[in-house]
Formats: structure tokens, C-alpha cells, sequence
């Protein structure tokens, strides 16, 4: 019998109401009395010198208040890396400067260069092409191998070349593994490319800056997943406005998958706007705009070495990455290739001896930074393919290979300097095996033969590390942040709790999530709890949601930050029964004292607690509000098993996913619904990738896929039904509630299944088809059967 | 240039409001009506977030020329439910977990009430074909599916 509250409930969400209405409150909704509006003048040219830009026929068009270029922004910072690598000579990597607008080059298609604040928002566009620009052209560089060559246009001319660092990871483990593979028994070797991804929210980015020449106050309003660390970012760094002076607040926010973490010029310029022009400041992001402006994701260029012995053991690993940082340095652009990518390497098995290479790379594209699974999703597809190959090149069954190699002993130390805390992979492969019906695939392929279908099988595992952590640790790593997470819990006086935390919810269902957690804490109804987040002015300083963290480190806050109110009221109850507090117990919302029937209600204490009269105020004060801080000692390990079925059409090419299963280990579950509902967006998000998504550039920088006419996201009509279980529990051991993290798993789990099925469907055919590049469009599948 | 006023029907209510000349459907009834509810996702008629119906039929409001409701009865996700009493299909997209971000979820909504008014028990595949211009980032469509069936299904055996 399925609980009906409380953790391991699925209660109807409470955010539902409003966002099922359309009275959400997002960013585009918030218009403030006076606001004007701005148009950014973009580069549409991906690499040029500004040799004019001449505002003032602009400025002189109706409605205008005031054109704005990069000389308005000596000033100030620029928007800030908060993540340094260094490389595998222990240097530092090359940091660039990003100006909020291009001050003297350009270096992407969509680079701001001018920006008009005008009465309204068709004046604003209209005085933009107004602007007398003169742009000398200069060579761009797109590929990146092309960018790396000697004499190669420097995007950045104040930097020595296109390389942001070469990592080694781990260096000393180099000669090693080299010494490992040239003694191999087997090697597969397989080259691959994982696209450019744009993440592509609903939601376009909005920012709404606000500025009281009364009392000095600015705010903004924006499309975050983290609005303290944009207000940290953008008022340390680039506008000198100190915390005390800033509010930012991201409302509801329509989906983020990554590209709503990063600090971005336009926020910046807005909040330094509404200053300027005194008067609030609105943009909003168009479409077209959000493919040139918001970081894009993935995009690496990877060889991968597996070597195995005689009896098909790993025994070593080797990679070698590009990794496209874009024109400039995104917020945590550099973390995504490195520390979340090369740390996972290992995946789910005990290879021995590993060895990942990494160079950065910049180009003349849009930045790329975290994307839904972030590093992650690259590190799985590049394994889990390989590992399909060699099962191939070796004649054994893929599935037995994996759980020949998987690691089945925790905690397990990796020679990729993490250490899984628990797991079962068998387990959740024995899973997989079940709800996919994995036995029934032969007669399933016969019957596909028989209709001049080929069917393919793809199975493939994964391991995420989520929740990075702990902050001194992040912060050996390069992180110029601490990777920690907050909670106050404010009890009323009439006992009902309002809980602020740092996490933030773009469409994860926090509202509802976490006051099961503490009314299972309590024993008090959901009801009762209200949870507030995405406004610094009201919520502790805390890092936001990404990474699959909000549970597993926000909601480890909001545990101890409860625990901490339960421990205070068990005293005052042991005052108001007079007796000992060590024989308090809380259940039901109820204290009574051990072995007796005394008792009191939870709303007698919390009204004590406010009222005190009869209340032993020497020894405690009144009140019942706490703050915890959180920070993991250990990063969590979600981890399971993917099978993808599909049929290839031979004759056109086309790709049918036929079946989709998802065996997933995330540790103990507070909300299945929930859980449920973010494997199936990262399902859809990494069959997207595998199969029709994909960010194009010419070789002239230019932006070919700048709109949904011409980026394929997933419709209702691509996607198949979805089979997912995540019954398979190994609780994480170092965090309260023994969970791991959910949000991610199926945009790392899924693209490799596809692929494998894919490759397996045109073997099955006699095709000698190894591999294919995502996305696995018709065209690119009936070419590699027909090549 | 002069605005142009446009009398109409917005959910049920008679309105009369003034339009720019040239502006949109969808900016109009967002800054001139105040109703929030349809949303900007691409402004090129690619994404189905800003859908209304207009005399009963679906339309893009970012694709439509404001002024060209004249006399005409626009209805939107606000008007869906009655007060504070949700529409049915709006109870099925809660029970099923078919809003996550919420963002599409008034356009989807949109869709779904139009399928089900013009075709009370559609099957699967209209269903699907229903939704298939209103693009979801969150949701992977089976919720939004299952919901849009489940109140067709409650119909239909009514």
C-alpha cells in the first residue's frame, strides 16, 4: 500500500494550481510602474574588429532614453569565471575577459555590442538599426582541432593561442596506463563526437533590473536556478554593488536544464541600467536571441582507448578530449570537461588504470557550459560505446561484459580520485532485464523482419556523481565557490512552518517535495509547511539547483536545520510537562514524555515558544526559527541500467525507438511521482540528443540552427512510452535521508542505449556499421548502411 | 501612429481595448489585457506556448494580428477554469504529473480542451497529433498523453 504523505508519498503537486491557471508568476509576467525596455545590438558576424560604432542617430529616435556600448562598461568588471583549472603542468588555464558589451572585438554570432533602453520595446528594436556599426571581418575559427594549429586566428589576441588548458587526469597515472594498453591483450579504440547542444527551456532568459534612487536599493529580477550566486557573481565582480545593496529574485522560472546557472551580460546590464537611466529596465530574450546568447552544452571531440586481458578484464582506459569552451569563459565552463567529466571515467567498473586527456578549447561560437548532466553524459557515452564495441570485436554478450567488469564492493575508491559510497549494479541490470522483457527481444526482432524492419538492442549502464562536494575540497579543484546548501525553518506561533531555502525549483516540484520531509520529521500534515525560495532578500544565502542537488544537499539542510527546531521544542515541552527533557518524544505532532501519558501538542509548544509566559526564559529563548548549512562530504552516486529497442527503417534510414527502459539506483525516494516525472525530461532530452537534436555553425562562424525551425526538439510524436522502476535502493550513507539525486540520469543514461541499438539493428542486417555521430538523423543512418 | 481599438470577446467577457498597430495577438492580451496566461516561447509559431482558440479553433496568438479579432471570441488557459473550480482537464493534468515548469502547460492546456470540445474521445494517436505543435522540455509528453486520455476516457463512459 503506497503511503498517502509523507516521504515516499506522491501528493498532486501544490505549484499545479497556479501554473495549470496561468497565474504563475514568471519573469516576463513582473512589469513594473515606468519600466523601459532595452534591445541588444548583436554581432552578426562570429569574429570582427568594431571600428565605428556611432550611437548617436539612435539616440536621437523616438522614445530613446540612452544608447549604451562597451565604453560605458570600462568601468566596471567583467562577467566572471567561477571555476580555474589548472592544467597538466600545473599552470593555471588562459581566463580571457568578458566584458557585459564587446569592447573593441567581437567574437561570436551574438555578442552584444550596443544595447538601446527606449519607452518601449519596438522603439528600442527600431534604434537599434539605427546604430552606425563598422565591423573589419576578421578569420574565425569553429573547428577545434583547426583552432589549435599554429598560426590559427586568435579569438582572444591577448592570449598566447586558442588553448584555455591541456588537463591530464590523472597525470601521474599517464605512463602507466600507456605502458598498460601497449601490452594489451585487445584494445578497441573508438572515435566519437558528442554535439553541441543548445538546452532550450520554455522559457526564454527574462531580466528586470529596478533601481531606488531613495534608498540605493538595486534589484533584479531574473531567469535563475541560483539567485544568490548571480547576486554574489554580478554585484562582487562586475558592478561593485555590495549584497546588502542587491536583491535578485528568480520567481517562477520556466525550465533551466542547466543554461539558467550562469551569470549573463544582460542581467548585468539591466541592474546597471535601471541606475543609469533611472527607470526599471526590462529585456526579454527572443528566441532567436536565446540560441546565440544562452551557454550551450556538451560539444566534444573524444578518442577513447579500452584495453582488456585475455579473459576480457579491463585494464585500462584511455581518452583523449577537445572540449569547445566557445568565445568566452561561462561561469563553470571549465569544470564541465574536467572535474565532472574526467572523475567519472570509471563509470561502473573496476578499470584499474585510467587516463583522461583534455584540451579546452576556444572558438568563435557561444559559450558552452553545464547542460542538463553537464560532463557527465559525455563521460557515459564515450564508455558505454566503447564497451559496446568491444563486446562486438570480442564475441561476447555486452551485458556480460558489463557485469563481468562491474565494480560490486563498496565503498570503492577509483584511480579517477572518487569513491563510491554504494551501489548494485547487478541489481539494477537484473532490473532492466525485467521491465524491458530483454528475454522477449529475438521473437520481438522476428516479427520486426517480418514487417523489413531491422530491430536493435542497446543496453548500456551509467554512474552520476551528484551533489558536488564537499566545499574545501571543490575549492582544491579550482571552484571559486562554496558547494554547500541552506535552510531556515520559521515555525509560527500557531505551529505552522515556513521553510527558506537556497535551493531553487524551475519545474522539479520543491514546494511539494520537501514538506514531506518534514512533516515526516514532525508527524504534522504538508499542509502546514510553505516553502519559499528564489528571493535573497528573504531566503539564507545559499547555491541554487543543479547537478541533481536540491534533495541530496538542500534537503539535507532542511533536515538539520528541523532537527535543530525539534531538539529546542523537545525542551520547551519538557518544561511544559515538567519533566526531564531526555524522555521527550515527538510522534504524531505530539510530545509526551516516555512511559506516562502526558503530552503535549506540537502547536502548545510552538505557541509557548512565542507566548512565553510559562516558559523558562533564563534557560532558553523564545522563538523557534533555525538555520542550517549543509555541506556533503562526499559527491552521491546515482547509478542503473538503460535498454533502448528500435527499429531502422532500411529504406529511408529512420530510427523508431520501439522501447525505452530505465532501471535507476537514486538511493531512498521522497516523491516517486516526481522522481518518475524527471527520469522521463531526461529521457526525452537525451533521445533528443541521440536522435534529432544538434547546434550547427558554418566554417564561417555562422549560426545555422537559430530557431525551431531548424533545431529539431523533441515533439510528442518522437518520443516512445517510457518503462522506468527505481525500486532498486542502495541509500547513500552520508547525507540524512539516503538519497542521491535524480534530475540528470536519463540525459546520461539514454544516448548510448539508442546508439548501441542503433549499431546492433544494422549489424543484425550484416551492415558493418561500428559507429555513428549523434543525432542519428535518417540521412546519417541510410548513409552508414549504404556507404 | 494611431492605435487601433479592437472589440472582442476574452473569455467569455466583452472587451474593448486598443492595439498598436502591427502588434501581436499574444502582446496584446499579455501588456493590454493583463492576461498572463499565453506565453512567449519563440514568436515564430514554432512552439505552441502562446496557443488560444479563436472563434473554437486553435491559433498561434504570436502568428495572429490583434486587430483581426474583431468581433471574434478569444478564449485562453485564464478562462479555463471556473473560478476557483478547475476544469476537468485541468484536475487530470494535476493527477497525472503533466505541468512540471509549468511554462507550455496554458498553451498545452489550450490544445488539449480544443481536441476534446470538437472530438470528445480522440484516440492515442490524435492525441499526439493534437499536442504535436506544442513543444514540452520537462515532461517527455506521456503525462500530458495519459492526462488528455484519461478525461476523454471519463467522458466517454459518462
Amino acid at each position: 500500500m503506497p503511503k498517502d504523505h509523507g516521504i515516499g508519498a506522491s501528493p498532486k503537486r501544490r505549484e499545479d494550481v497556479r501554473f495549470l491557471s496561468g497565474t504563475g508568476n514568471y519573469t516576463d509576467d513582473i512589469n513594473l510602474n515606468g519600466q523601459a525596455y532595452v534591445h541588444f545590438l548583436r554581432s552578426d558576424v562570429a569574429h570582427g574588429r568594431l571600428t565605428k560604432v556611432d550611437t548617436a542617430a539612435a539616440a536621437a529616435m523616438p522614445g530613446v532614453l540612452r544608447v549604451f556600448t562597451g565604453a560605458d562598461f570600462e568601468g566596471v568588471g567583467g562577467l566572471p569565471c567561477g571555476w580555474q583549472v589548472t592544467d597538466r603542468h600545473g599552470q593555471p588555464m588562459q581566463e580571457p575577459g568578458h566584458p557585459v558589451l564587446a569592447q573593441g572585438k567581437v567574437r561570436h554570432v551574438g555578442d552584444p555590442i550596443a544595447a538601446v533602453v527606449a519607452e518601449t520595446y519596438e522603439q528600442a528594436r527600431d534604434a537599434a538599426e539605427a546604430i552606425e556599426l563598422d565591423i573589419e571581418e576578421l578569420p574565425a575559427v569553429v573547428d577545434m582541432k583547426a583552432a589549435l594549429q599554429d598560426g590559427a586566428p586568435k579569438v582572444h589576441d591577448d592570449l598566447e593561442s586558442n588553448l584555455c588548458y591541456d588537463w591530464g587526469f590523472v597525470e601521474e597515472n599517464r605512463e602507466a596506463v600507456d605502458a598498460a594498453i601497449k601490452g594489451a591483450a585487445h584494445v578497441t579504440t573508438l572515435e566519437l563526437v558528442n554535439q553541441r547542444m543548445v538546452a532550450n527551456p520554455m522559457e526564454p532568459r527574462v531580466a528586470v533590473g529596478d533601481y531606488n534612487r531613495g534608498t540605493g536599493d538595486h534589484t533584479l529580477y531574473t531567469t535563475s536556478q541560483n539567485p544568490h550566486v548571480i547576486r554574489l557573481l554580478m554585484g562582487a565582480f562586475v558592478l561593485g554593488i555590495p549584497e546588502h545593496k542587491l536583491r535578485v529574485v528568480a520567481p517562477d522560472v520556466g525550465g533551466g536544464f542547466g543554461t539558467k546557472i550562469f551569470h549573463y551580460a544582460e542581467e548585468a546590464f539591466c541592474t546597471f541600467a535601471a541606475k543609469a537611466v533611472n527607470r526599471p529596465v526590462k529585456w526579454t530574450s527572443s528566441r532567436s536571441e536565446a540560441f546565440m546568447s544562452d551557454a550551450h552544452g556538451r560539444d566534444h571531440v573524444t578518442k577513447i582507448e579500452l584495453a582488456l586481458d585475455k579473459d576480457n578484464n579491463f585494464v585500462a582506459l584511455r581518452t583523449d578530449t577537445h572540449a569547445n569552451m566557445g568565445a568566452y569563459l561561462s561561469t563553470f565552463a571549465p569544470s564541465v570537461p574536467t572535474w565532472l567529466h574526467g572523475t567519472l571515467m570509471a563509470g561502473n567498473y573496476k578499470t584499474p588504470l585510467i587516463y583522461v586527456n583534455v584540451k579546452a578549447v576556444f572558438t568563435n561560437t557561444v559559450p558552452v557550459d553545464a547542460y542538463r548532466g553537464a560532463g557527465r553524459p559525455e563521460a557515459t557515452f564515450q564508455l558505454e560505446r566503447v564497451i559496446d564495441k568491444a563486446a562486438r570485436e570480442l564475441g561476447v554478450d555486452p551485458i556480460a561484459l558489463r557485469r563481468q567488469n562491474f565494480i560490486t564492493e563498496f565503498p570503492y575508491a577509483t584511480p579517477v580520485a572518487v569513491e563510491y559510497d554504494t551501489g548494485d549494479y547487478n541489481a539494477t541490470m537484473d532490473k532492466l532485464i525485467e521491465i524491458g522483457d530483454l528475454d522477449g527481444f529475438a521473437a520481438r526482432r522476428k516479427e520486426s523482419e517480418a514487417r523489413g524492419k531491422l530491430r536493435g538492442l542497446g543496453v548500456n549502464c551509467y554512474i552520476e556523481a551528484c551533489g558536488i562536494a564537499p566545499s574545501n575540497l571543490v575549492g582544491q579543484l579550482g571552484a571559486r565557490a562554496g558547494l554547500y546548501e541552506s535552510a531556515t525553518v520559521r515555525v509560527n506561533a500557531t505551529g505552522g512552518l515556513v521553510v527558506m531555502t537556497g535551493s531553487h525549483s524551475h519545474g522539479q516540484g520543491h514546494e511539494t517535495a520537501f514538506p514531506q520531509v518534514i512533516a515526516e520529521m514532525i508527524g504534522i500534515d504538508e499542509s502546514m509547511v510553505e516553502i519559499v525560495h528564489g528571493d535573497t532578500a528573504n531566503t539564507p544565502m545559499g547555491m541554487g539547483t543543479y547537478g541533481s542537488r536540491s534533495l541530496a544537499v538542500g534537503g539535507s539542510a532542511i533536515v538539520r536545520a528541523t532537527e535543530k527546531i525539534i531538539n529546542k521544542a523537545k525542551r520547551i515541552a519538557a518544561h511544559l510537562m515538567e519533566a526531564s527533557e531526555s524522555d521527550i518524544e515527538l510522534k504524531d505532532g505530539a510530545f509526551s514524555v516516555a512511559g506516562t501519558d502526558k503530552s503535549v501538542a506540537w502547536g502548545d509548544v510552538t505557541l509557548a515558544a512565542y507566548v512565553p509566559h510559562n516558559y523558562p526564559l533564563e534557560d532558553i529563548e523564545p522563538g523557534l526559527e533555525e538555520t542550517a548549512f549543509y555541506d556533503p562530504s562526499n559527491f552521491t552516486y546515482p547509478s542503473g541500467a538503460y535498454a533502448c529497442e528500435v527499429e531502422v527503417d532500411p529504406e529511408t534510414g529512420r530510427v523508431t525507438i520501439e522501447r525505452m527502459s530505465a532501471a535507476d539506483d537514486f538511493g531512498n525516494v521522497v516523491n516517486p511521482m516526481i522522481v518518475s516525472g524527471q527520469v522521463h525530461g531526461g529521457l526525452a532530452q537525451g533521445i533528443g540528443q541521440a536522435l534529432l537534436e544538434g547546434c550547427v555553425y558554418d566554417e564561417n562562424g555562422q549560426l545555422l540552427s537559430a530557431s525551431y525551425m531548424d533545431y529539431a526538439m523533441p515533439r510528442a510524436d518522437d518520443l516512445p512510452m517510457f518503462t522506468v522502476d527505481h525500486s532498486c535502493v542502495t541509500p547513500c550513507t552520508h547525507n540524512p535521508l539516503g538519497v542521491k539525486g535524480c534530475g540528470e540520469a536519463g540525459a546520461i543514461g539514454s544516448p548510448p542505449s539508442v546508439v548501441n541499438a542503433v549499431v546492433d539493428a544494422l549489424q543484425s542486417a550484416g551492415r558493418d556499421v561500428t559507429h555513428i555521430d549523434m543525432p542519428l538523423s535518417p540521412a546519417r543512418v541510410w548513409a552508414a548502411m549504404n556507404g | 501612429m494611431a492605435k487601433i481599438p479592437v472589440t472582442f470577446t476574452h473569455n467569455g467577457t466583452d472587451r474593448a481595448a486598443f492595439a498598436d498597430p502591427g502588434q501581436n495577438l499574444l502582446e496584446f492580451l499579455r501588456r493590454g489585457l493583463g492576461d498572463l496566461s499565453p506565453k512567449y516561447g519563440c514568436g515564430q509559431g514554432a512552439c505552441g506556448a502562446c496557443t488560444v482558440t479563436i472563434d473554437g479553433q486553435t491559433q498561434l496568438a504570436c502568428l495572429v494580428l490583434a486587430e483581426t479579432v474583431q468581433g471574434r471570441d478569444v478564449r485562453t488557459a485564464a478562462g479555463l477554469a471556473d473560478g476557483a473550480t478547475l476544469d476537468p482537464l485541468q484536475e487530470a493534468f494535476m493527477d497525472h504529473f503533466a505541468a512540471q515548469c509549468g511554462y507550455c502547460t496554458p498553451g498545452m492546456l489550450v490544445s488539449a480542451r480544443a481536441l476534446l470540445d470538437t472530438n470528445p474521445t480522440p484516440t492515442r494517436e490524435e492525441v499526439i497529433e493534437a499536442i504535436s505543435g506544442n513543444l514540452c522540455r520537462c515532461t517527455g509528453y506521456e503525462p500530458i498523453i495519459e492526462a488528455i486520455l484519461s478525461v476523454a476516457g471519463r467522458r466517454a463512459t459518462a
